[in-house]
């Protein structure tokens, strides 16, 4: 009984270090150089989270920002009257964030303010997010989501979250997966669900208010529905045979989804409200990894009808299949941008499975990551990076790489095997 | 995890039994038997024993849906433990039936051992799980459906040697639940299989 106790410590001690932590391993060429000046705050003991430092973290890891170290800034002001344009230039420092935070009746108020300090202007005039003591994470990813926005003219993507599996495979014991859910930077990890049995493709509702994915817990396959406030969930499909790869249509009204109940994979339309169940494919080959494309007008999907798997786009309107990816003997699971541009997939050449990203209108197929393995792409709501699952170390870990693949990180997890990331899409 | 350890323990018996059976006299192998069924079990209650003092104390969600794991595991161990007064001969038959990469077709090795099963089955009113796996390369709802896909084909191929289709489940783990850890060749050619399990 006492080596029981002593394995549970050991368990416990590993779920307080469960975070993942961020090793940026490639950026771009010339990162634009941003002072993020810790933020003024007069309260009697220091906040439980250094916010300036989360802001440079942040703009750091999107690879277009080389944040100055706090070591090397002449001063640390946060109003405009204590800022002196020289003492950054003479750093060749490209932008200044400087702010405020105060504490009323148990909430944080922030104020920012952004300057371009080669134009000698402001950029961010006053710009203020507050919160509890426990958002203070989400005052940070605010405010630098306003500041990339405003250098690079692209939506941050910082204040979204990710799900993921985590899965513990040891001798002895029974498996352990777990449905997670933490912010976009791997930070404050949740356990929304827990089995023994395999969990897997969790996709997000459009309104990132619920998660969608496969479960074994009733032995076999089985779609779930899960509401992330309340926890509440339901089981949407019980069929013979393959219940899987869910996907919202980008309304939310509909989940396309694979079930073999007829004998052979085949990807179907859920319609959420009435539960009726439309067939899209018919095909003796595998169908499968159904994913809407922008508009929501068709369906891409994997299927291995033409021997090897590549992906393919059904019409919904008309019906129509069409092949989309030619370059490879193995294409599959693909993810269309928002934008309708990209199709990213895994995508295999000599023997290594990599993911590559596609132009859908000139066909031109480029490889983005340098790792093997590498599986479940999902792109971020402002298209600027994608995550996906890979192998190191000789575990399940996730990784990050820009769409032009010009910025690569990765998210390596301190215990389990993590797997099938979801990027969220934006909250507001 | 406690299932598939069991039944790997489980293997490793039946092949030593097989060597056994070569060996002994058929009264030396009963006793034998009985020995190595006993152990079995015993690894097995420990094991389950192990099994539900770690998931009731380190699982802090009450929502979750663990129970469905352990009862599997116990399920499987039941049923071996009970098909004691059968012939020794069949325990001792190889249940995994391997797969090329990116193929459901069955290979022509395995075609005396699925021929061995089908002989069991036609004879017994046992139903039987066929779970389909695949190795880890390549997408994971793809490999589910290739897991499927080798699971259809090994109880296609035991319906066609006569044996009755309902008592046969299929179940596609895809690259779930791997035999063998490891990102080689040597691991993933004994991830790519069906599993009979009886």
């Amino acid at each position: 009984m006492r080596f029981l106790s002593v394995l549970v410590l050991f368990f416990l001690a590993q779920l307080a270090s469960a975070q993942l932590t961020i090793e940026i391993t490639k950026g771009v060429d010339n990162p634009t150089r941003i002072a993020v000046v810790p933020i003024g705050w007069s309260g009697s003991r220091p906040l439980d989270e250094d916010i300036s430092k989360i802001v440079a973290a942040n703009l750091e890891r999107s690879g277009q920002f080389a944040p100055v170290p706090r070591s090397n800034m002449l001063s640390f002001p946060s109003s405009e009257a204590d800022v002196f344009y020289r003492d950054w230039r003479v750093m060749g420092t490209e932008y200044l964030l400087i702010g405020n935070i105060e504490q009323r009746d148990g909430r944080y108020y922030a104020v920012y303010e952004l300057f371009d300090v080669l134009g000698q202007r402001k950029l961010i005039s006053g710009g203020r997010v507050d919160g509890s003591a426990e958002q203070l994470r989400d005052i940070a990813h605010h405010i630098s989501d306003k500041v990339y926005e405003s250098i690079t003219g692209i939506r941050g993507a910082f204040s979204t979250q990710i799900v993921y599996v985590e899965a513990f495979q040891n001798a002895g014991r029974p498996d352990n997966y777990r449905l997670m859910l933490a912010d976009a930077d791997g930070a404050r990890p949740r356990i929304l669900l827990e089995s023994e049995q395999p969990l897997l493709s969790p996709a997000w509702s459009p309104d990132g208010r619920s998660v969608a994915y496969v479960s074994f817990e009733t032995t076999r396959p089985a779609v779930f529905i899960q509401n992330l406030a309340t926890g509440q969930r339901e089981q949407l499909t019980d069929f013979s045979g393959l219940n899987g790869a869910p996907a919202f249509s980008p309304d939310g009204q509909k989940l396309a989804l694979v079930l073999s109940k007829d004998g052979n994979p085949e990807i179907y339309s859920l319609d959420l409200r009435s539960r009726e169940l439309t067939r899209l494919t018919n095909h003796y080959a595998i169908d499968t990894e159904p994913s809407w494309n922008a508009d929501g007008s068709g369906i891409v999907f994997t299927s291995n009808r033409g021997g090897k798997p590549q992906i393919y786009q059904v019409t919904l309107a008309t019906g129509r299949v069409e092949r989309l990816t030619f370059d490879g003997e193995y294409n599959a699971r693909g993810r269309v941008s928002r934008d309708g541009r990209t199709l990213v997939m895994v995508h295999q050449r000599n023997g290594v499975f990599h993911i590559a990203a596609q132009d859908l209108k000139t066909g031109d197929l480029r490889i983005l990551t340098e790792t093997n393995l590498d599986e479940s792409p999902t792109i971020a709501p402002n298209g600027a990076m994608l995550l996906y699952a890979t192998r190191f170390g000789g575990k399940g870990i996730l990784a990050a790489v820009s769409l032009d693949a010009g910025t690569r990180y990765r998210l390596p997890s301190k215990q389990g095997d993590v797997r099938e990331p979801a990027w969220s899409p934006f909250f507001n | 995890m406690l299932e598939s350890l069991l039944g790997r323990r489980f293997l490793i018996e039946r092949n030593y039994l097989t060597q056994l059976l070569k060996i002994n006299n058929f009264r030396s192998e009963s006793i034998m038997i009985t020995k190595v069924l006993k152990q079995g079990l015993s690894v097995a209650f420990v094991l389950a024993f192990l099994a539900g003092c770690s998931s009731t104390s380190t699982t802090d969600d009450s929502d979750a849906a663990g129970s469905g794991g352990v009862s599997t595991g116990t399920a499987s161990g039941g049923s071996l433990g009970s098909s004691d007064g059968s012939s020794e001969s069949q325990q001792a038959l190889e249940t995994i039936v391997y797969f090329d990469f990116d193929q459901a077709v069955l290979l022509p090795a395995t075609r005396s051992l699925l021929l061995a099963h089908a002989e069991r089955l036609r004879n017994s009113s046992d139903n039987v799980r066929l779970e389909g796996h695949a190795d880890e390369r390549g997408s994971r709802e793809y490999n589910m459906a290739l897991g499927e896909r080798r699971a259809n084909a090994v109880r296609d191929f035991l319906v066609l040697q006569g044996v009755n289709r309902s008592s046969l489940e299929v179940v596609s783990y895809g690259e779930e639940r791997p035999l063998q850890t490891g990102s080689n060749e040597s691991a993933y050619s004994k991830n790519r299989r069906v599993e009979i399990k009886y």
